[in-house]
C-alpha cells in the first residue's frame, strides 16, 4: 500500500501540470502512469497553444471564438476560464524554459489557426506538444515529485452509496507492469484523473496506442457521468496509411487543399467561402469526405494538402516536423509534392463531467485534460485549444485536489433536480452501483468498494480479476474483440452518421461486451505482460465506445462534429443541452443538463456558424 | 548482439584529417537528411527492378526472453513470417506477429509517429525506432533485438532506469529564477539562440544513442550522449544566467562527463531525430576549456 495526499493518474500535459500545482499547494503528490511521463501522447500535439497575448487581442475574443467553434455547446464559465487563464499559463511555460518559436524582437511567435479571429496560436515549430510535455516533466523532476512509471491504474476505490453524488474516492488500484504486483494507492486528499482520450475506440486515429479511455471508463463505472461523448473530432489532415497527424499549422501558414481535379474545393464548392482551409475542423473534415464521396478524391480515398508555395525557408522554420512525418510515413517529400490527407479520429470533446475546478460529482475525484469534459469545447474543439485546456484545467484540478480554494464553481456536476430525463426506452435514472452477478472478476465492472476499507476491497477484487484472466487458458483474445470494435466505430460512428448505422454499431459493441466475458490472456507471465494490459484496456474501450454510440443515437440533430443524415440542422430549441450517460447496475442511463450560455458579462447568443 | 559496427573504445580523439563520418557530421541535419533520402530513393528504384516485396512475406527473427516462463528463460530467436504491405514498418510487423501469432510477444510502443520514443530496438545490427523504419529498406531476415548494453526485462523490453538516472543527473530543468511576477511578459530569446538549441530540444529519450555508445557500455557512470545533449539545451539557452551556465559546465566536466566522449559518432549515427549529438558534446568540451575549468 502506498499513501500520498494527491494521486495523479496519467502523466501527460494535464497530469504533470496538476502534479506541479498540487505540489505548490503544499501537498505530497505522486503520479501513477502506465507509460513513462515523456512517452505520453501530449508529445504528439503539433499545432500550438491559443492564448490572447498581443495587442488587438483579448480573452473575450478568445472566449467568443471558442463558444462559436463549440457550436454553442460549451459552458460559458469554463470557456471564459480557459480564455482568461491561458495567457498566464503560456507565459509561465515560457519562463519554465519552453523553446517557443520567436519573432524578430525575441517575443514568442503566434500564428493563425482555424476558427480564430486573431492569430493567437503560440507554437514551438510543429512540435509544440513535445516541448510542452518535456518542459512540464522537467518541472516535475525539479520539484522531486514522485513518479510511479509503468504502473497501470485499473480501478478506482470509490464508496458505494446509492447516489453517486454521495460517494467518495479514496484512492486507486494499480499494477506494476514490470513485476505484475497489484497494489493500492491511498489518496488522503484527492485523485486526479488525467488519462487522455479514447482514440483507440476507432480504427483510423491520430491517437497513440495507449489512448484507451481508461480514466473515462473507470470514472464512469464508479458513478461519475460521461458528458457529450458523441462529439468526436475528426482532424481533417491525417496521413491515410497510418493516421499520423499533419498539423493544422500547415493550413495556418497557408497550406491549400485540392481535390483530384486540382480544384481548391473549400472555395470552389462553397464549403467555407470566407475562411476556406481555415474553417473549423468539423467543416473541413466533412468537405473532404464529401469530395471523396462525390468522386473527386485522390484514389477514392483522400485529398491533397499542398504547402510547396510556402517556400523551403518558411517550411523549415515553422513546419519542419511535417516534412519528416510525410516522408517517413507516406514516402512523400512535402517540398516537391502535395501530401495525401484524410480525416482521422483525433480528439474526444466529451469526457468525465467536471466543473471548472476539475471536480466531479464524486468527492475527492477530479479529472482534467482530454479525459474530462468541463465543457470547454462543446460540439467542436478549435485547433490550439487542447494544450491550454491541459495546463489551465490541469492546474486547477491539482490545486483544488490539494485543498486549495478556487471558490464556488458555477458549473454543477452529477444528477440533480434540474436535469432532464431521457424519454427513450433506455434506463433513465442513475441508480445504485450494481455488480453483475457473473463475470465481475473478468471485466472489473461495477463497484468494488464500500464506505469502510474501500481500498483494501478494491485491491482484492483486482487481484482476483487478474488471476482469473491469467488462469483461464482458453477463450477469446482481446485483439479480436478490439479490432471488431474499432471497425464498427469507424464504419458507423464516424464523420457521417445515420440512425441505422449507429444502431448497428451499438449492436456490435454489445456483442463485443458479451464476447469479452470469455476473454483470456495467453501470456502466463507476470513480467511486463502487455497482453494482460491490453485485455484490461479493451474492456475500457467497450464501455467508452458504447457511450459514444449511445450519445450519437439520442442526439437527433446536427451540431459541431456530430452530423446526422436524417437531421440536417441544429435544433437549438431542443438541444442546447449536454448529453450525460451514467453507469447504472451494468447498464448506461441517459439524461441531460442545459448548456450555460451566460458568461460573466454577457450571454453568448447562438448564431449560425459560417466561415 | 555482437554485430554492432563501432570503432574501438581505445581509439584516440582524432586530430587528423576529417574522416567520412566527420564530414557527414559537419553537414547540416537537413543536408544529411536529403542525402539519405536520395540514397534511399535510388535503393528503392533499384529494388523495384528486382520485383517489390508486395504480396510476399517478411521473415522476422525476434529475440525472446522471459525470466518467469520456463521455456523462455534461455534466450532464443523466434521466426515469424508476416505478410508484407507497402509502407510496412518494423513496428507494424512485430505488432502483426503479436496480434496474429503470439500474444505474449512483448515490446514497448505507443505513438507510432516517432515522438514517444518507446520503441527503440536493435534492428539488423543498428539502433532504430521500430515505427519509422521501413521494412522495404532492410535485408531479410529482419533481426529484431532489444537495445544492447541494457538489461533485458522481457523480449524486446529493456530496463530504462539507468538511462533515466543519467538524464536526471544533469539537472534537466530550467533554472532561471526570473519568474513572472503578475506581469504577462515573456523573457526574450533571439531567433538565433532558439535555432541554436532547436536540434538538442528534439530528444525523445528513446535511448538509442546511449545503447550505441561504447564508452557508456564500458563506463556505467558516464553521463552519455542523451544526458549531455539535454544539458547542452540548457547550457546554450541565453535565457539562463551565466552563473547557472557555469554550474552546468561544472557538472559536465566532471570525471564521467564530456571528456569521456571519444568522438566515435555512433550516437549521432543512430539518432532518429537527427540530433548532432557528437558535435554538441565537442562544443561543451570547448566551452569547458574556455571557462578555464578543471578537466580530466
Amino acid at each position: 500500500m502506498y499513501e500520498h495526499d494527491v494521486i495523479v493518474v496519467g502523466a501527460g500535459g494535464a497530469g504533470l501540470r496538476a502534479a506541479v500545482a498540487a505540489h505548490e499547494a503544499g501537498a505530497d503528490v505522486a503520479m501513477v502512469t502506465k507509460l513513462h511521463p515523456v512517452r505520453s501522447h501530449t508529445g504528439a500535439a503539433e499545432g500550438g497553444i491559443n492564448a490572447a497575448l498581443r495587442e488587438g487581442d483579448d480573452w473575450e475574443l478568445h472566449a467568443y471564438d471558442t463558444m462559436k467553434g463549440s457550436d454553442y455547446l460549451g459552458d460559458a464559465p469554463a470557456v471564459e476560464t480557459l480564455a482568461k487563464d491561458a495567457p498566464e499559463e503560456t507565459i509561465n511555460l515560457e519562463h519554465w524554459g519552453m523553446p517557443f518559436s520567436r519573432e524578430e524582437d525575441g517575443t514568442v511567435s503566434q500564428r493563425p489557426f482555424g476558427g480564430l479571429s486573431f492569430p493567437r496560436t503560440t507554437y514551438a515549430g510543429a512540435e509544440t506538444g513535445h516541448h510542452l510535455l518535456h518542459t512540464m516533466y522537467e518541472q516535475v523532476v525539479k520539484r522531486g515529485i514522485e513518479v510511479y512509471d509503468e504502473w497501470f491504474v485499473t480501478q478506482l476505490a470509490v464508496t458505494d452509496e446509492p447516489d453517486p453524488n454521495d460517494r467518495t474516492c479514496h484512492g486507486v488500484v494499480a499494477y506494476d507492469v514490470q513485476t505484475g504486483k497489484i497494489e493500492g494507492f491511498k489518496a488522503r486528499k484527492g485523485v486526479v484523473l488525467a488519462t487522455g482520450g479514447p482514440g483507440q475506440a476507432f480504427d483510423h486515429t491520430t491517437n497513440a496506442v495507449s489512448c484507451t479511455g481508461d480514466g473515462q471508463a473507470m470514472a464512469y463505472r464508479a458513478g461519475a457521468p460521461l458528458e457529450d461523448m458523441e462529439f468526436i473530432q475528426f482532424h481533417p489532415t491525417s496521413l491515410p496509411s497510418t493516421g499520423v497527424l499533419i498539423s493544422e499549422g500547415v493550413r495556418g501558414e497557408g497550406g491549400i487543399l485540392y481535390n483530384n481535379e486540382g480544384e481548391r474545393f473549400m472555395f470552389e464548392y462553397g464549403y467555407a467561402n470566407n475562411s476556406g482551409e481555415l474553417a473549423s475542423r468539423d467543416v473541413v473534415a466533412r468537405a473532404e469526405l464529401t469530395e471523396v464521396n462525390e468522386g473527386r478524391g485522390v484514389k477514392d480515398e483522400y485529398v491533397h494538402l499542398d504547402m510547396r508555395h510556402l517556400g523551403e525557408e518558411r517550411i523549415m522554420d515553422r513546419l519542419e516536423n511535417i516534412l519528416h512525418l510525410a516522408e517517413d510515413f507516406e514516402g512523400v517529400d512535402g517540398l516537391v509534392e502535395p501530401m495525401p490527407v484524410k480525416p482521422g479520429q483525433h480528439y474526444a470533446m466529451g469526457g468525465i463531467e467536471t466543473d471548472e475546478n476539475g471536480a466531479t460529482c464524486i468527492d475527492g475525484l477530479y479529472a482534467a485534460g482530454e479525459c474530462a469534459c468541463v465543457s470547454v469545447h462543446g460540439g467542436n474543439r478549435l485547433g490550439g485549444n487542447a494544450l491550454p485546456e491541459l495546463i489551465v484545467f490541469g492546474k486547477r484540478a491539482g490545486y483544488h485536489a490539494a485543498g486549495g480554494d478556487l471558490g464556488e464553481a458555477e458549473i454543477e456536476t452529477g444528477y440533480a433536480d434540474d436535469v432532464e430525463d431521457d424519454d427513450t426506452d433506455l434506463p433513465i435514472t442513475p441508480g445504485e452501483a450494481g455488480i453483475e452477478p457473473e463475470g465481475v472478476a473478468a471485466d472489473g465492472s461495477g463497484q468494488v468498494a464500500d464506505a469502510k476499507g474501500t481500498l483494501e476491497r478494491a485491491v482484492e477484487a483486482e487481484r482476483e480479476r487478474v488471476d482469473h484472466l491469467l488462469e483461464k487458458d482458453d477463450g477469446v483474445q482481446h485483439s479480436e474483440i478490439r479490432s471488431k470494435l474499432q471497425q464498427a466505430m469507424t464504419d458507423y460512428v464516424n464523420v457521417f452518421r445515420t440512425e441505422e448505422g449507429v444502431k448497428k454499431a451499438l449492436k456490435i459493441i454489445r456483442e463485443c461486451r458479451q464476447e469479452y466475458q470469455d476473454v483470456y490472456v495467453d501470456d502466463p507471465s507476470r513480467t511486463f505482460n502487455t497482453d494482460l494490459q491490453h485485455t484490461i484496456e479493451t474492456r475500457n474501450l467497450i464501455d467508452v465506445a458504447e457511450t459514444i454510440a449511445l450519445g450519437a443515437l439520442v442526439r437527433d440533430e446536427f451540431r459541431g462534429a456530430h452530423w446526422r443524415k436524417e437531421h440536417q440542422e441544429r435544433k437549438d430549441d431542443e438541444w442546447l443541452k449536454h448529453t450525460l450517460i451514467s453507469w447504472d447496475r451494468g447498464k448506461p442511463s441517459v439524461w441531460y443538463r442545459p448548456v450555460i450560455l451566460e458568461g460573466e458579462e454577457k450571454t453568448y447568443e447562438p448564431k449560425v456558424r459560417s466561415y | 548482439m555482437s554485430t554492432q559496427q563501432q570503432k574501438q573504445p581505445d581509439e584516440p580523439e582524432t586530430q587528423e584529417a576529417p574522416t567520412d563520418q566527420e564530414m557527414k557530421a559537419e553537414a547540416s541535419p537537413q543536408q544529411k537528411r536529403l542525402q539519405r533520402k536520395r540514397e534511399q530513393q535510388s535503393a528503392r528504384e533499384a529494388s523495384a527492378d528486382e520485383g517489390e516485396l508486395e504480396g510476399e512475406t517478411v521473415h522476422l527473427k525476434v529475440f525472446r526472453y522471459d525470466p518467469e516462463v520456463a521455456d523462455k528463460q534461455e534466450p532464443r530467436f523466434d521466426d515469424f513470417h508476416v505478410p508484407f504491405e507497402k509502407g510496412m514498418t518494423v513496428l507494424d510487423a512485430v505488432m502483426y506477429a503479436r496480434d496474429h501469432f503470439d500474444s505474449s510477444l512483448t515490446f514497448r510502443h505507443s505513438c507510432r509517429q516517432a515522438v514517444c520514443g518507446s520503441d527503440a530496438f536493435f534492428v539488423n545490427g543498428k539502433q532504430r525506432l521500430g515505427c519509422k523504419t521501413q521494412i522495404s529498406e532492410l535485408s531479410q531476415p529482419v533481426r529484431v533485438e532489444p537495445l544492447p548494453h541494457q538489461e533485458v526485462v522481457k523480449d524486446l523490453v529493456v530496463d530504462m532506469d539507468h538511462f533515466y538516472e543519467q538524464m536526471h543527473a544533469v539537472e534537466p530543468y530550467f533554472q532561471s529564477e526570473d519568474l513572472p511576477q503578475g506581469e504577462l511578459e515573456e523573457q526574450r530569446q533571439s531567433r538565433e539562440n532558439r535555432e541554436k538549441i532547436k536540434m538538442s530540444s528534439r530528444c525523445i529519450w528513446c535511448g538509442a544513442c546511449m545503447s550505441s555508445c561504447n564508452i557508456a557500455a564500458g563506463d556505467n557512470q558516464y553521463l552519455g550522449p542523451a544526458a549531455i545533449n539535454k544539458a547542452y539545451k540548457f547550457a546554450m539557452d541565453d535565457r539562463e544566467e551565466d552563473e547557472i551556465k557555469e554550474h552546468r559546465l561544472r557538472i559536465l566536466e566532471q570525471e564521467h562527463g564530456v571528456w569521456r566522449c571519444q568522438t566515435q559518432f555512433s550516437c549521432t549515427e543512430v539518432c532518429p531525430k537527427d540530433i548532432p549529438l557528437t558535435e554538441h558534446i565537442q562544443e561543451l568540451k570547448r566551452e569547458a576549456v574556455k571557462k578555464n575549468l578543471k578537466f580530466w
